[in-house]
């Protein structure tokens, strides 16, 4: 296996380097094609019957993780993006398609490979599930350092202590089992324990959500900081746009199985193509302004997708050929691409990034149909 | 504790639905709760904000009467409708609020959730025991409950184990759960912190709408103070187990007099943002606080007598503030 810190020329920045026949430094970390995850699920059907029936929680997916890269994954609840990890991570088979890692099907890799365990580092959404209830919070980050043989017993104590301060926890709970801890204290200690193996890749689910601001600041600086210096290249998962903007060069919107927007963080928030992006885009919390209802419509089921495009229910844009056939991810403009027939003008008055929503609004108003509320 | 209550008198109801006075919680030699004093009137929905192991679930907890006699040691009152004192509420009590009258959305939905029964289950379970509900009643009131939050396929989601749900469909089984027996005083910790925006955006507003059309009140543990400025009425910030500032959340998150305060505001990230500077450091170790202000070893505006002396909690206009130096006010 290549060892990604050492070979330092090759690591380059996220977007453009699809110059063919190169070095293995050169292959995407991860690539997952055209993946398919469903999962079988009953639901009555009449009297005391039930019948089974099939859920796409992943349908079709595309995505490149390049070394060095950073890439917001942000969506509805339930659209698949833990999934989409586990899928990554060798941890569930796809149905359909390839999940590769470093060009190698990643389960064959997990199997084999010592040093994918190491590389590679997950912290998982119910952080306090993924903590071994019996271990004490040192005994957990330093089994990592141990397992790779990262340091002697006699340095552990040390390094166990340094990394808790590195996420912000008082010593004193070294001692204590997550069940004695916070919410985020127990997310904090999650990190802790993936960063003890100093991975080169950091895949995380939800890390700094439920932490107050300036703690997630701290760890936001931390993951940056990484990131800058030792070329971490990260995956995030977050319902924070502000998470994803200050993280994150890339994003990916999924909606219902499907990621239906990609390109640089900025551009997307600040004139998003997908009108799903634009709901998220105005849905997000802003001082003292009302809680509105951002989207109207029915959600479809994942068991019964409507014909065509899956944000057809709900899209104030619809239009007829919506719903005869489902939309692509196609270039819309310079790295940047969509799935929808009508995407909204993503090219010209690209927003300045810290504009409120009405800045927005503007952007998209340069679209007929605009204002007509259309109410599925 | 013998704070005046500002606001109290400004929601104009007679007596509030809860008030908690000098709230102290210990742990071993840890004072994990330091005289914590908050009010809620009826309709009221309050924001629990304040750093990460400051002890907001743990009033969450005290306030469900889930922490048990031999596990801490609390002293204060917390009087709760015609209930005097939670904190001596023998467990009999208890089991006429708990899940009745006061309910409570976990922090952690996954562990809260029992793995073993059907999402279906344990609503239809709670529906039963709590309302006395027959079966078929009380599975029709789930759908509902279900749909409610959002859950489509209700009738397949209700036959699903909590492992076949998302993180944020966990979430929200656990709002439904909380609302079912209509309670009159809901506690929702961190309730939106795995759902999408818009998603979120329709939780925060179902339960506003439920708490409103009953005037009963909410108790939420928010880390998003753009989202606590959107829906609720009062804030309280809470620093190492104490309260630093408290009042109309609009006047507190608009003008933040409190220093803490103002590192919490200053730490909101927003689409865009191009750096943070949060100061190093947490809140100190419980087992070593320091003898004046708990703030004090990050405090901008720390004088000399805030490592000696304790600031007391007192009425400023309308809030109450903890501070020897506060921002002057507006
Ligand atoms: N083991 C399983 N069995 C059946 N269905 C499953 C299983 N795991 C996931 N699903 C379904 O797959 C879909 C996608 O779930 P996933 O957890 O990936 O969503 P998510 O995007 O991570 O959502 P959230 O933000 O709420 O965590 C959901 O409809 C979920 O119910
Ligand atoms: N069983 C226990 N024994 C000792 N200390 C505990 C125990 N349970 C909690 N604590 C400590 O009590 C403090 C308050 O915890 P609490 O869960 O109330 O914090 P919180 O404000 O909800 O934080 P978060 O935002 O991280 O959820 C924390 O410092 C925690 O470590
Ligand atoms: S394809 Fe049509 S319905 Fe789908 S998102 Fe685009 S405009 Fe809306
Ligand atoms: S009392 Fe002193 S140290 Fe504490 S917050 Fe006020 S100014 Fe800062
Ligand atoms: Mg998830
Ligand atoms: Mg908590």
């Amino acid at each position: 296996m290549t060892k990604p810190g050492t070979a330092a020329p090759a690591a380059s920045p996220a977007q453009g380097t699809n110059a063919p026949g190169t070095g293995a430094s050169d292959r995407p970390v991860f690539e997952l094609l055209d993946v398919e995850k469903r999962f079988t699920v009953s639901r009555p059907a009449g009297f005391l019957k039930r019948e089974k029936r099939s859920l796409a929680a992943l349908d079709g997916v595309r995505l490149t993780v390049r070394r060095g890269a950073s890439i917001a994954l942000v969506g509805e609840s339930g659209s698949g993006k833990s999934t989409l990890l586990r899928v990554l991570l060798g941890l569930a088979e796809p149905s359909d398609g390839k999940a590769l890692y470093l060009g190698q099907p990643v389960k064959e890799v997990r199997a084999k490979s010592r040093d994918f365990a190491r590389s590679v580092a997950m912290i998982y959404q119910d952080a306090r599930a993924s903590l071994d209830p019996r271990m004490t919070v040192s005994a957990l980050i330093a089994e990592p350092l141990l397992h790779f043989g990262l340091c002697g017993r006699e340095a552990v104590g040390e390094r166990v202590a340094a990394l808790l301060t590195r996420v912000g926890l008082p010593a004193e709970i070294a001692g204590r089992y997550p069940a004695a801890l916070s919410g985020g204290q127990v997310r904090r200690v999650a990190i802790a324990r993936a960063l003890a193996a100093e991975p080169t890749v950091l895949i995380a689910d939800e890390a700094v959500s439920g932490l107050d601001v300036s703690t997630q600041a701290q760890l936001l600086n931390l993951l940056r900081g990484l990131k800058r210096e030792m070329g971490l290249t990260l995956l995030f998962i977050t319902h924070d746009l502000g998470v994803a903007s200050y993280l994150c060069e890339e994003i990916a919107i999924m909606y219902l199985g499907r990621i239906v927007e990609t390109g640089p963080t900025d551009a997307v928030l600040s004139a998003p193509a997908h009108p799903y992006s634009l709901a998220l885009r105005r849905a997000a919390p802003e001082f003292f302004a009302p809680i509105t209802d951002p989207l109207e419509g029915e959600i479809p089921s994942p068991l019964d997708l409507p014909p065509g495009c899956r944000f057809a229910t709900r899209c104030p844009f619809v239009e007829d050929d919506c719903r005869s056939a489902e939309p692509i991810l196609a270039p819309v403009a310079r790295g940047r691409t969509v799935a929808c027939r009508h995407p909204l003008n993503a090219e010209d008055s690209p927003v300045s990034p810290q504009m409120p929503a009405p800045a927005v609004t503007h952007a998209v108003g340069s679209r007929p149909g605009e204002g007509a509320e259309v109410s599925a | 504790m013998t704070a005046p209550d500002a606001h109290q008198a400004a929601a104009g109801d007679a007596l509030p639905l809860l008030a908690v006075e000098g709230l102290t919680l210990e742990r071993g030699p840890s004072r994990i709760l330091d005289g914590v004093s908050l009010t809620l009137g009826r309709g009221e929905t309050l924001a629990l904000v304040g750093e990460s192991g400051a002890g907001k679930s743990t009033i969450a907890f005290a306030l469900m009467g889930l922490i048990g006699k031999g596990e801490a040691k609390i002293a204060g009152r917390m009087r709760f409708d015609e209930v005097e004192d939670l904190v001596s509420l023998n467990e009999r009590g208890w089991g006429r609020l708990r899940g009745r009258r006061i309910a409570m959305v976990f922090q952690d939905a996954g562990a809260a959730l029992d793995p073993c029964y059907t999402v279906g289950g344990q609503l239809v379970s709670v529906l039963r025991r709590q309302l006395g509900l027959s079966r078929a009643k009380a599975r029709e009131r789930a759908l509902e409950l279900l749909e409610g939050v959002g859950i489509n396929d209700a009738e397949a989601r209700l036959s699903a184990y909590p492992h076949e749900l998302s993180g944020g469909m966990q979430q929200r089984v656990m709002v439904a759960i909380a609302l079912a027996c209509n309670p009159e005083l809901l506690l929702a910790d961190e309730p939106t912190s795995a759902l999408d925006v818009t998603i979120q955006a329709q939780i925060i507003r179902l339960i506003l709408t439920e708490i409103r059309a009953r005037g009963a009140s909410c108790v939420f543990v928010l880390h998003d103070l753009a989202l606590a400025s959107q829906s609720c009425d009062k804030i309280v910030v809470l620093y190492a187990g104490q309260v630093m500032e408290a009042g109309p959340s609009r006047g507190i998150l608009e003008h933040p007099r409190h220093p803490y305060t103002r590192l919490l505001k200053s730490c909101v990230l927003e689409i865009g943002t191009e750096t943070l500077d949060p100061p190093e450091g947490g809140v100190p170790s419980y087992g070593d606080m320091p003898a004046g202000c708990r703030f004090a070893t990050r405090c901008p505006n720390a004088l000399p007598r805030c490592f000696a002396e304790r600031p007391v909690l007192a009425a400023e206009g309308e809030r109450l503030i903890a501070c020897f130096n506060p921002e002057p006010r507006q």
